[in-house]
């Protein structure tokens, strides 16, 4: 007797669809898979055999094959676990052969019988929207997540024989109990908490504005993470797709997902991470860093201190917005659509320019060397943090996130206007054509663009990036063209004071 | 051009190929100069140990081969009898005996010679590990001294002495860089670009032959050159133990001034410069008292010198009042670009108004987000 179930494999942050064909037929009992299946996959015969039993079925003495259809794509992960025991008592006849056609199954079984949660639920769900199905099977406790896919029907069972009594049409499952957005209700840190600091405070502005991507320079503990951490409560909330996509790579990552993820993710991974762990890697691909922070900010605190391999690995993701890793025969792509928030110390002691530094000037070289090259080209703010103030300490706050937040809005608002749509490219992805298009300077700040670049202030390449923060600032300002003072802005905003220019011109 | 005798390059070849054991001799206590200053066949005895005997042997053959090593590396070469070879150094009873160069030599003539005026000269020395207000420094000192015709003579190091070299460039190019290696061997590196741009304005002189990397030794060895070819030595920012306090030792010995440029007691950058002024070096704070060490009192150099020396740049007089207002607050020493901002409004437009002024030559960025009133001449 033969059955068949579709369950789906995570590929990537995506769900690939899986038949799995059960055969029983007389012969020497045993129990194989066959399908390219990896180690956990294999191991959930033991799972299935005792689920079974202790669910009061017994298991059939017969020979049993179990494929895993496609052949040729690597399967791994204990979520088949249901759908090999819900074939194997469909083709014994415990349960309708029939209804198993119209829904996907999806879980993780336990020695009693009992399923448990897995990871990567919306991705599956959403594959099995995609591939015609009606309906889901799946652990209680993800049915809120598999129920974000709109026109999928949700069936939550605790157990294999509430799974029976699906299939069979008794009922409809167990609700899962309603769990309050916890993520959400966590208070995001607040511009308000930051005193002095006003200059930082405006390219934090200008960077959720323009998406820019952010370098702030200063010495240890003058507030460089406080102010980076707050960088997401000014950016505009998530659009509906692109909470739904953090939430699918969340799941995937194997983090708890209560319902759909509302804030913009913020990642500080630490300056040890491997150059996988940042963007991705693993035998079978697992997203990294870089993925996790998809459409939020990733912050990397002393990016000089960051391994060479771990800063190259991040070029293409900046570049395109996607990695993919290839692995054997497998390749996988991650979207990567982040902000890049960075900090560095001037100098490896970090107190460059006041009397304490010890560092030479060599050393100094050496340490900004390290910083130099693409990474920094795709940089479009540098800001320099400098100890507050005393008097500022005890002031009260410059700003605050909601005041921040509107300007930001109302700056993006018209970036989409300009590119025609809603939520295309905020100023940052500008390529030097579009750029051209829609950055008009007015007499003035031609004038000082050409000055800029004849005394040498400005290089070729910091050019289009000058003119990507100025007409930024110009949309902040809600300014048609883009001005002198805006562009004298921007000019100062790429911070490199004479003597980093020079050396940055000698390692060249 | 060159102009040297055998003996003279026969003894050049020969430092170079004692090298080595020169270093040995050193590290084992002896004093390099009482060394330099041997005979080529007691320094063969002293240092060569059993090989001397067949050094010598090879010796004679030397002279021919310096001269078309200078020549294939388009350098000059004057031998201690020559009247190219700048007189001062002959004060130094170890001076080196052949002088190589790279650039022109009429222009070496020109910054250190003995014309009817014998030109000033002022070696600007001190630490590699400056400090970013120690290299200002250094940079002042050489262009006010350049731009009054004084010729810069340094080492072309990494920190003070390459600082004092851009700074002559930046003003005239009136600099001699003494290097410890051969005079067309750029080094350090880094340097590369300050090199080329000294040997087709100032001078680069070596005493070592062509090609030839440096051993420690030659460092020291280059400071005896630098302190006998200027009139003043004036050091920026030296730590306690330090090859500039050699360079000054060497100086009071040839009978030359030596200047410092104070620091804060607390910095170990000044520990050499503040003790050096302890015991009576000449205080150096910019340009102006620099020259008054070199040139003296004498009027016309004087007056030549003030009145190019560096100031602040000259405000243009119909700057915007907004503009006007930040620069006079950067005069008053707010150098912190934070506290220039008034209200959670200004930010903006501090910004954009310090780039403005920056732009207009009028200030400048130094790391750490600070800010200071450029000087010098404009443009």
């Amino acid at each position: 007797m033969l059955a068949c179930v579709t369950t789906f494999t995570l590929h990537g942050v995506e769900s690939r669809r899986v038949a799995v064909e059960v055969d029983v037929r007389s012969g020497l009992p045993g129990f194989t898979i066959v399908g390219l299946a990896d180690r956990s996959v294999r191991e959930s015969r033991e799972r299935v055999r005792a689920a079974i039993q202790n669910s009061g079925w017994s298991m059939p003495p017969s020979r049993i094959t179990v494929n895993l259809a496609p052949a040729h794509l690597r399967k791994e992960g204990p979520g088949f676990d249901l759908a090999v025991a819900c074939g194997l008592l469909a083709a014994v006849g415990q349960v309708p052969a029939g209804r198993l056609r119209s829904v996907a199954i999806y879980g993780e079984l336990a020695l009693s019988g009992e399923l448990r949660p897995c990871r990567g639920v919306l991705a599956v769900a959403e594959g099995a929207a995609a591939a015609g199905l009606d309906g889901i099977v799946l652990p209680t406790e993800c049915a809120p997540e598999a129920a974000l896919v709109e026109g999928l029907g949700v069936f939550g069972a605790r157990d294999l024989r509430e799974v029976a009594a699906i299939l069979r049409g008794e009922t409809d499952g167990t609700a899962a109990p309603a769990r309050a957005p916890s993520a959400s209700s966590a208070e995001a840190p607040d511009l308000s908490d930051v005193r002095g600091h006003r200059l930082p405070l405006r390219a934090l502005t200008i960077a959720a504005a323009g998406g820019h991507n952010m370098l702030m320079s200063g010495p240890p503990g003058v507030g460089k993470t406080m102010l980076a951490r707050r960088l997401p409560s000014i950016l505009p909330p998530l659009t509906r797709t692109e909470a739904i996509e953090v939430t699918r790579i969340q799941s995937v990552a194997g983090r708890p997902v209560a319902g759909l993820i509302t804030q913009r993710p913020f990642r500080a991974p630490h300056h040890s991470i491997s150059a996988s762990g940042l963007v991705g890697g693993g035998a079978s691909p697992a997203p990294g860093e870089a993925t996790l922070a998809h459409h939020g900010v990733l912050f990397l605190d002393e990016l000089a201190e960051f391994s060479r391999s771990a800063l190259e690995a991040l070029r293409q993701p900046l570049e395109d917005g996607r990695v993919t890793i290839v692995r054997g025969q497998q390749a996988a792509v991650f979207p990567t659509g982040f902000q890049l928030v960075a900090s560095t110390n001037p100098c490896p002691c970090g107190h460059l320019g006041t009397p304490r530094c010890r560092c030479a000037e060599s050393d100094v070289a050496r340490y900004r060397r390290r910083l130099s090259g693409p990474l920094l080209d795709r940089i479009d703010l540098l800001v320099e943090v400098r100890r507050p103030a005393p008097e500022d300490l005890a002031a009260g706050p410059v700003t605050s996130s909601a005041a921040e937040r509107e300007r930001v809005l109302e700056a993006r608002e018209r970036q989409a206007a300009r590119a025609g749509r809603a939520g295309a490219g905020c100023n940052a992805r500008l390529d030097s054509a579009g750029l051209r298009r829609v950055v008009q300077l007015d007499d003035r700040a031609d004038t000082v663009l050409r000055n800029a670049y004849a005394r040498g202030a400005l290089s070729p390449r910091g050019h289009d990036r000058v003119l990507r923060v100025a007409r930024t600032i110009a949309d902040l300002d809600g300014a048609e063209r883009v001005g002198a003072a805006h562009l004298l802005e921007a000019l100062a905003l790429r911070c490199e004071p004479v003597q980093c220019s020079e050396v940055d011109g000698e390692a060249a | 051009m060159i102009q040297a005798c055998d003996p003279c390059l026969r003894r050049t070849a020969l430092l170079g190929l004692l090298a080595g054991r020169i270093e040995i001799a050193r590290r084992g206590g002896g004093q390099l100069r009482d060394v330099l200053a041997l005979p080529d066949d007691e320094l063969l005895a002293a240092v060569a140990g059993n090989k001397a005997r067949g050094l010598a042997a090879t010796v004679p053959a030397l002279a021919a081969a310096q001269r078309d090593a200078a020549r294939r590396a388009g350098l000059a070469a004057f031998c201690r009898h020559s009247d190219r070879y700048p007189a001062r150094l002959r004060d130094d009873r170890a001076a080196p005996a052949v002088l190589f160069v790279a650039g022109r030599p009429e222009r070496l003539a020109e910054l250190v010679g003995e014309g009817e005026a014998r030109p000033p000269a002022a070696a600007v020395v001190g630490t590699r590990r400056a400090s970013p207000e120690g290299l200002e420094v250094a940079r002042l000192l050489g262009r006010g001294l350049s731009a009054a015709g004084v010729a810069v003579v340094s080492g072309m190091a990494l920190g003070i002495d390459g600082a004092a070299h851009d700074g002559a460039l930046e003003a005239g190019g009136a600099t001699v860089a003494v290097l410890a290696g051969g005079a067309d061997v750029p080094y350090p590196l880094r340097r590369r670009r300050t090199y080329e741009q000294i040997v087709s304005r100032g001078a680069v002189v070596a005493e070592m032959p062509p090609g030839f990397h440096a051993h420690p030794w030659c460092f020291l060895a280059r400071n005896r050159i630098i302190a006998a070819l200027a009139d003043a030595t004036i050091v920026v920012e030296a730590a306690a133990r330090s090859g500039s306090l050699v360079t000054t030792e060497l100086a009071l010995e040839l009978g030359r001034d030596v200047g410092a440029v104070p620091g804060s007691a607390l910095s170990w950058r000044a520990e050499g410069v503040n003790a050096l002024l302890r015991d009576g070096a000449a205080l150096i704070r910019d340009a102006r008292d620099a020259l008054d060490l070199v040139v003296g009192l004498d009027a016309a150099a004087r007056a030549a010198a003030e009145a190019r020396a560096a100031g602040p740049v000259p405000a243009p007089p119909d700057l915007d009042p907004e503009l006007a207002e930040l620069l006079e607050a950067v005069e008053a020493g707010r150098d912190d670009v934070e506290s220039l901002v008034g209200g959670p409004g200004a930010a903006a437009s501090v910004q954009a108004g310090l780039m403005e002024l920056e732009l207009m030559g009028l200030v400048r960025r130094l790391p750490g987000g600070r800010v200071v009133r450029a000087t010098g001449q404009a443009g």
